[in-house]
């Protein structure tokens, strides 16, 4: 017989860690601001082939320079001679700010501003988004190795990342860049084209690691220290099985908070890399190839460096706001290094 | 002590007599400004248009060109000689007679000991033209070989005399050009036979320099021992100091000139205040034609354009006319086919890559264009343009990569720094196929740039030094350039009318794209009075009047 009577039910099952982390993120009405900021951001970004299309008419990728377009029932050169008495200086279309053709006005190629917005923040988000999960994929690796095994591999895992981090970041992307950038990488099997985006994804994602694999490393330390993990070892669990089960889900939460912060810089680390043309490589674009094109423009057209820094703006701000509502809902005791 | 007080008296009466009568335009600084310096400040070693300009007015040659605007500035006037020798012995030999009385800026007496002195270090500190231009000094291929050894026998000194006699190999129509550069500035005999660096080295010019920081900028005040000997070889000049400042961006330097903070900008107007100066500082803004082109070589010697049908096929489909847009407009530049710009002795219009032959170009042909291609069998062929970082440059490769993808190619463009990009593309070993780059003149000669940049002595295999970029070498045409150089001394017209056939011969092997030549324009305060362009030095500072 039982002891219940039929009028007691079950009590619910206590909500799992993501669940309430879930339901504190979703609380968080900052963070979800973000989140809808960087949505709206990365669909406006997805829809650029449509836009160059439907909306610009214009090929983003190529030279305009003797081209025409209407406005306001006059045909106007792209790139047009400057009103002044010694006739110095050429002058892009400015913006029409309305949906159309040149809305941002045009650049010193004469393309079209707004088109090469959104395909440069595909590239921008793409790059600091992959180069991100290449810097968390490789830190956990790292950091798990080293602060599990410990010994001979966590002082040659710790040296290498000291090495890496004794290199001041903006200083070791660059010569990176500057030397990968002319012929690439070349490695038998591994091959990168040099104007391919895995590139700048690689270096970027390289240079972050112990930013990350660090705190990571420690994380695992404690977490071997613990009674379930001390348990498996005791009766023998081989170490991928308690790594797998037992260390990796923990880290998990700890890379979730980094992820943001990391994507945001990256996301500068890659603008400023294409700013200094040793990023993406033209005609691709993105938001720092833009800042660079608008650079020489800045005091006739400011708007095509504007822009582009604008979207760099909103979207890192979005990122860190995302990052420390993440920070919040996960572990609000973590302390992050910035 | 009367006598002393009379004599005091006297002076200054004189000082106010002079004041009285003299010229109000004498005195005051003149402010200049540049990104930064230009590495060292030795005038026989350092090659750049920023320090020749002010190398000018503190160093003086055996002859220089005459210190003064318009079409007299590319005559050559004597200078330190007392006049411009008339070759003898057939074109090989030449006799200075040396002015007596004149001294370096640290007092010591000018001899015909530091003429030769200075000659023989040319070689001994590796000047940069050493081994095309003054190795024609007999003894001077041997300096070249051995310049710890040099004695150079083709310099010989009569000091009784006080003359200079210097025995070429063989005649040379512009080795009066080439000693009336700064390269052939007369140095004190005890000059130090290496490269002097940050030191400046005293000249008998009327400015010297005071204080020398690389990284700050110089300062130029007049020369004490300075008289003036002859006002077109080196005049006195007007401002009493002149500094050199260096660290301000070609932007902030407009807005610095705008304010009247600085008198004069060293960099060009970035295209983007091209209209603002033009608007409203209308007056400031001074245009000047130079020998000066825009061009991008094409290797002849690496795939896809070591096949001639692969340049031709870019040489019809530039658009000339959009790369002058690139550059700030028809005002400042204009479209070209050929290697000689339109000042430059011998030049005869000629534009077979456009939609319509003949004299001027009109526009691309792209239905010869992709015939060529096509021809040429090279679609589908990786090419990489490098180019400098800065505008126009940049701007210049981004254009250039996308008229090769349309050809069919499949095209990137490198930027780099500006610092390295002009030796990376002359070496070979960097592989480069297509870049872009510009060329003004040493001194008025078509060989200045026919000879210079494609004949096949200035072509060298691994070296940073190859002017030569294309990697082009026809021994025949070299045989021409050298039956014009061997005339012009005696028969100009007939040795022009040769270069005219070189240039033309040049063109039509497709070996660079010419894109446009230029103009120069400088930007000025509204204080700056007097601007003087020399069509060989450009800017003379020490006839800018800003008192």
């Amino acid at each position: 017989m039982s002891d219940m009577t039929a009028n007691e039910t079950l009590a619910p099952p206590a909500p799992g860690y993501w669940a309430t982390a879930g339901r504190k993120l979703v609380r968080d009405r900052a963070a979800m601001i973000s989140l809808a900021v960087l949505v709206v951001i990365a669909l406006l970004c997805a829809a650029a082939p449509w836009y160059a299309r439907h909306v610009s008419h214009t090929n983003p990728f190529q030279s305009n320079l003797s081209g025409t377009v209407v406005r306001h029932g006059r045909t106007m050169e792209v790139l047009g001679a400057a009103d002044n008495p010694l006739h110095l200086g050429i002058e892009p279309i400015g913006p029409s700010w309305r949906l159309g053709p040149y809305m941002l006005g045009a650049d010193q190629q004469g393309r079209d501003v707004a088109a090469r917005m959104l395909y440069g923040g595909r590239n921008s988000l793409l790059i600091s988004f992959a180069s991100a999960a290449v810097c968390l994929v490789l830190a956990a690796l790292t950091g798990i190795l080293a602060g599990f095994f410990g010994g001979w591999v966590d002082r040659g895992i710790s040296f290498l990342l000291d090495a890496l981090w004794a290199f001041p970041v903006f200083l070791l992307a660059i010569s990176l860049s500057v030397v990968l950038i002319a012929h690439g990488i070349d490695f038998g099997l591994f091959r990168l084209d040099a104007s391919s985006l895995s590139l700048p994804i690689t270096i970027i994602g390289v240079i972050y690691v112990p930013y990350v694999a660090r705190p990571v490393r420690g994380l695992v330390i404690g977490l071997r220290q613990s009674e379930y993990v001390m348990a498996a070892i005791g009766i023998g669990a081989p170490a991928w099985r308690i790594l797998w089960y037992d260390i990796l889900p923990n880290v998990i939460s700890a890379l979730v908070v980094f992820a943001p912060l990391i994507v945001a810089l990256d996301l500068l680390t890659e603008a400023a890399l294409s700013f200094l043309s040793i990023g993406v490589q033209p005609p691709a674009a993105s938001w720092g190839t833009i800042i660079h094109d608008g650079e020489s423009l800045i005091y006739t057209r400011p708007v095509v460096a504007i822009a582009p820094g604008l979207a760099i703006v909103i979207t890192v701000l979005a990122l860190n706001i995302l990052g420390d509502g993440l920070r919040d809902a996960l572990d609000p005791r973590a302390k992050l290094r910035n | 002590m009367r006598w002393i007080a009379a004599l005091l008296v006297a002076v200054a009466l004189c000082g106010t007599a002079q004041a009285a009568t003299g010229d109000d335009r004498y005195g005051g600084t003149l402010r200049l400004i540049t990104t930064a310096g230009s590495g060292s400040f030795d005038p026989q070693i350092n090659y750049t248009e920023r320090y020749w300009e002010i190398f000018q007015a503190m160093y003086d040659g055996l002859v220089t060109f005459a210190k003064t605007g318009g079409k007299q500035s590319l005559t050559i006037v004597p200078d330190l000689a007392t006049e411009v020798p008339k070759p003898t012995d057939g074109g090989l030999t030449y006799v200075f007679h040396l002015r007596r009385g004149i001294k370096f800026s640290n007092g010591q007496d000018l001899t015909v000991q530091a003429v030769v002195h200075s000659f023989r270090r040319l070689f001994k500190v590796n000047n940069p033209n050493a081994g095309t231009w003054y190795d024609v000094i007999v003894g001077g291929r041997t300096c070249n070989a051995h310049p710890e050894h040099c004695t150079l026998p083709g310099v010989v000194a009569d000091a009784a005399s006080n003359t200079i006699t210097i025995h070429l190999r063989h005649p040379d129509s512009e080795f009066l050009d080439q000693l009336a550069v700064p390269f052939g500035a007369i140095l004190p005999a005890d000059t130090p036979d290496h490269d002097m660096g940050t030191t400046p080295v005293p000249g008998t010019g009327a400015y010297m320099v005071k204080s020398f920081n690389p990284s700050g900028g110089i300062v130029m005040v007049r020369n004490p021992y300075f008289h003036q000997w002859s006002r077109l070889a080196q005049p006195r000049g007007y401002p009493d100091q002149i500094d050199y400042s260096f660290g301000l961006s070609p932007e902030a330097q407009v807005t610095a000139v705008e304010n009247d903070q600085y008198d004069w900008m060293f960099e060009d107007v970035p295209a983007d205040r091209l209209n603002e100066i033009a608007t409203k500082f209308t007056r400031q803004v001074h245009i000047h034609p130079v020998n000066w082109f825009y061009y991008a070589p094409m290797n002849v010697n690496i795939p896809p354009f070591n096949n001639k049908d692969a340049r031709l096929a870019v040489e019809y489909a530039v658009n000339r006319e959009s790369m002058v847009k690139l550059f700030g407009g028809n005002a400042l530049a204009k479209p070209d086919c050929q290697i000689l710009p339109p000042e430059m002795p011998g030049y005869q219009a000629y534009c077979p890559y456009t939609k319509d032959p003949g004299a001027k170009w009109s526009a691309p042909d792209w239905t010869l264009a992709h015939e060529y291609m096509k021809k040429s069998g090279m679609i589908g062929q990786h090419v990489t343009v490098i180019t400098e970082v800065q505008a126009p440059f940049r701007q210049i490769g981004i254009y250039l990569q996308d008229v090769l993808n349309r050809l069919g190619f499949v095209a990137n463009v490198k930027p780099i720094s500006s610092n390295i990009e002009f030796n990376y593309i002359q070496n070979t070993n960097n592989k480069v196929q297509i870049s872009i780059t510009d060329w003004d003149q040493d001194y008025p000669a078509a060989s200045d740039f026919l000879d210079v940049l494609f004949s096949c002595h200035s072509f060298r295999k691994g070296s940073d030094n190859s002017i030569n970029i294309s990697g082009f070498c026809d021994p025949a045409i070299d045989d021409e350039m050298a039956k014009a150089e061997t005339l012009s001394l005696l028969h100009p017209k007939a040795a022009n009318a040769i270069w005219a056939h070189v240039d033309h011969q040049i063109t039509r092997r497709a070996v660079v794209v010419s894109l446009f030549s230029v103009a120069k324009l400088d930007f000025t305060s509204s204080s700056l009075k007097n601007f003087t362009f020399s069509g060989e030095y450009m800017f003379l500072p020490q006839l800018a009047v800003v008192k």
